[in-house]
């Protein structure tokens, strides 16, 4: 029976040991930093909003980031004609399949989707945005660490610069872009914090929501245990 | 059935004889009396006596967040504009516009993994307390059948967000049935009612989540209540309270349980709903558990991902499946899979025959029993872990082995229920 009971134990120590390590760097918690946000907005809607939709995303949800109507109007409304349409694109996806052989998802719930058990989908796309590098074997001419063969290719390389992938595996700038690589990152921080709060835009009024809940429920066990007592003081 | 002593007798109030007259025609008391009032409880119930009436708790939540997610929800796979499917977008518009859409979804989402949570945790209780032994085996396949149809409706529900997980894993399930000799291939097209997971199946499984599963459900439910007040609760002593009654015909540690069992059960509930508050608003992907990340990606056909994992209540029965790697008896090894990990959820119907032992709770049972479920949760615990990995060598030898104590447990137990050395039960229940 022990030695049973050994093998079962150490048995799962062998099996469990993981199989792919994925390294994604650490995206920086702007979740509550409405600069942040809005920045991350103002680059998604120039550099993401046209090829990829935002479509469950309504351009007027933006005042949860401390927009105005008319701000959103004058500043991000390239693709629709009011403020409360959603996110979406002229370009068709069917086309857009046969044109780059994959439709560029939609990126509403992105940041959700790309959560995994080696960090949250936040920390994947920090790694991601900033992990593409030149690879004249791919038809786009770019590769990316996180994302092996990855049919995008970089759309912000007039900011960051070409990366190139070095012997040591690690990437190294070799032309500086219009952005120091502090400024590349933090403008990706801000992006990424952006999608994170689109993925689900309720999020701080839920935590906020929560906590109300678990006081009224904490006041109502007072009174739920007192009943109980009270009724129980009798019952040996 | 109701004797004059069920009937209500009115003081001369407008309510009394409202009351008066209904039971004249419906036996409002007599039911009232016979499942509440005058239903005579053990008074020890301990710990995990909580779990039937949240069971019934998480039932009701997921029908009234169900009818609501229903009102808004689409079950159509087709593509809209933005090249997304329509029953993904549905979900998205719930979770945005519709208000409060996200706290109903989220409720309905956790709710499921709860469901299983309190059932798993209500059947080990049966377990640990022998409360399927004799007279209560009805109830036991009662309560067996809700588990398989609680397992349905949870497999239906998980296609109906039309994401990746959704998708692949209905494609895996319902390919199982391809395995079956002769009929398997078109039974599995019968399924689906397509040659692949598409349209069909997303209007049918939503068919079968919204009506037909939870109609059986109820009804289970309410069989599986009237037979429990029939022959009574078992308790943590697994004595009968009714072979000691006072001159009244009422068990002498029996209490009735209105208002006893009703406040205690309200603590238990609102105990409840705080651990469930803290997924559904701090947590509701429950790390990836209650949602599985990728499911948040839309079904493609056309791209299938690297590695498909049920979600977690499944688990320990997709490792069963996986466990079977050779080919045996002419007979595929997918086929055995299939038929052992069907096995391994109806065994639990012959519980009640193949314990063997002279007492019912775990209390009074000797070394072997208790050692053999402590090995057999262990090895539940163990299945359920591998089948959310990719498997591996390593892992499917572990799998395998556990399959084995899994099986092991159950048609063993004629055996070692008769070996164990039992300790006397006491004459009347005991407070521990």
């Amino acid at each position: 029976m022990k030695k049973l009971l050994l093998v079962l134990l150490s048995a799962p120590l062998l099996a469990f040991a993981s199989d792919v390590e994925l390294h994604l760097d650490k995206a920086p918690d702007h979740s509550r930093d409405f600069a942040a946000l809005q920045h991350g907005a103002k680059v998604f809607v120039n550099y993401c909003l046209n090829c990829h939709s935002a479509s469950y995303m309504r351009y007027n949800r933006l005042t949860d980031i401390g927009l105005t109507d008319k701000q959103i109007k004058d500043n991000l409304l390239f693709t629709a004609d009011k403020v409360g349409e959603p996110m979406t694109i002229a370009m068709k996806s069917a086309d857009s399949k046969v044109w780059f052989g994959a439709a560029p998802p939609d990126l509403t719930v992105i940041a959700r989707a790309r959560s995994s058990e080696f960090g949250s989908g936040s920390d994947w796309l920090y790694t991601y945005l900033r992990g593409f590098y030149r690879d004249s074997e791919r038809p786009t001419g770019w590769n990316n660490v996180v994302f092996e063969n990855v049919g995008m290719p970089h759309v912000l390389w007039e900011l960051q610069g070409d990366q190139v992938m070095g012997a040591d595996h690690k990437l190294k700038l070799e032309e500086p872009g219009k952005l120091s690589p502090q400024e590349y990152d933090a403008m990706v921080g801000n992006l990424v914090a952006f999608l994170a709060y689109m993925g689900e835009p309720m999020a701080e009024f839920r935590k906020s929501l929560g906590v109300v809940v678990l006081i009224a429920l904490a006041v109502l066990f007072v009174f739920a245990y007192a009943l109980k007592r009270e009724y129980w003081k009798d019952i040996h | 059935m109701a004797s004059n002593a069920d009937k209500f007798k009115s003081d001369g109030s407008m309510l009394g004889g409202l009351l008066e007259w209904v039971d004249a025609r419906f036996p409002a008391t007599a039911l009232w009396n016979e499942h509440l009032a005058k239903y005579y409880a053990p008074k020890n119930f301990n710990f995990w006596y909580f779990f039937g009436s949240l069971a019934l708790l998480v039932l009701v939540n997921q029908i009234v967040t169900g009818i609501f997610l229903t009102m808004h929800f689409k079950p159509d796979a087709s593509l809209n504009a933005s090249g997304v499917p329509v029953a993904f977008a549905s979900v998205e518009y719930i979770m945005r516009d519709v208000p409060l859409g996200w706290i109903i979804r989220y409720m309905h989402s956790t709710g499921a993994s709860a469901f299983f949570i309190v059932v798993y945790l209500h059947m080990f209780r049966g377990m640990l307390y022998g409360s399927y032994r004799k007279p209560r085996e009805l109830i036991w396949i009662f309560g067996v059948l809700i588990f398989l149809c609680l397992m349905a409706e949870a497999f239906f529900g998980y296609l109906l967000p039309w994401g990746q997980m959704s998708y692949w894993g209905a494609q895996v399930i319902v390919n199982l049935f391809s395995a079956i000799p002769l009929i398997g291939p078109d039974l599995s097209v019968f399924i689906r009612g397509d040659f692949v997971v598409g349209d069909a199946t997303l209007n049918r499984f939503f068919s079968f989540h919204v009506i037909a599963v939870p109609f059986a459900l109820a009804g289970l439910v309410a069989a599986h209540i009237i037979a429990l007040h029939e022959v009574g609760s078992n308790n943590p002593d697994g004595v009968e309270i009714k072979k000691k009654k006072d001159a009244n015909g009422i068990p002498l540690d029996g209490i009735p349980f209105h208002p006893y069992y009703t406040v205690k059960d309200i603590v238990g509930v609102v105990v409840f709903l705080m651990f469930f508050a803290v997924i559904v608003f701090f947590m509701p992907e429950g790390g990836g558990y209650f949602l599985e990340f990728n499911n948040f990606f839309p079904a493609d056909p056309l791209k299938t991902p690297p590695h498909i994992a049920p979600v977690w209540y499944f688990t320990p029965y997709y490792s069963i499946l996986r466990a079977n790697t050779v080919n045996f008896f002419w007979l595929d090894a997918k086929l055995w899979g299939v038929i052992f990990m069907g096995l391994g959820v109806m065994v639990f119907f012959l519980l009640p025959w193949l314990d063997r032992s002279p007492v019912k709770s775990i209390r009074y049972r000797g070394p072997i029993y208790k050692s053999a479920l402590a090995i057999f949760v262990v090895c539940f615990f163990i299945l359920g872990y591998l089948g959310m990995l990719a498997p591996t060598p390593g892992r499917t030898l572990v799998s395998q082995i556990c399959t084995i104590i899994y099986f092991a447990f159950f048609f063993l137990m004629p055996i070692y229920t008769k070996l164990d050395k039992c300790q006397p039960e006491p004459d009347r229940v005991t407070f521990k």
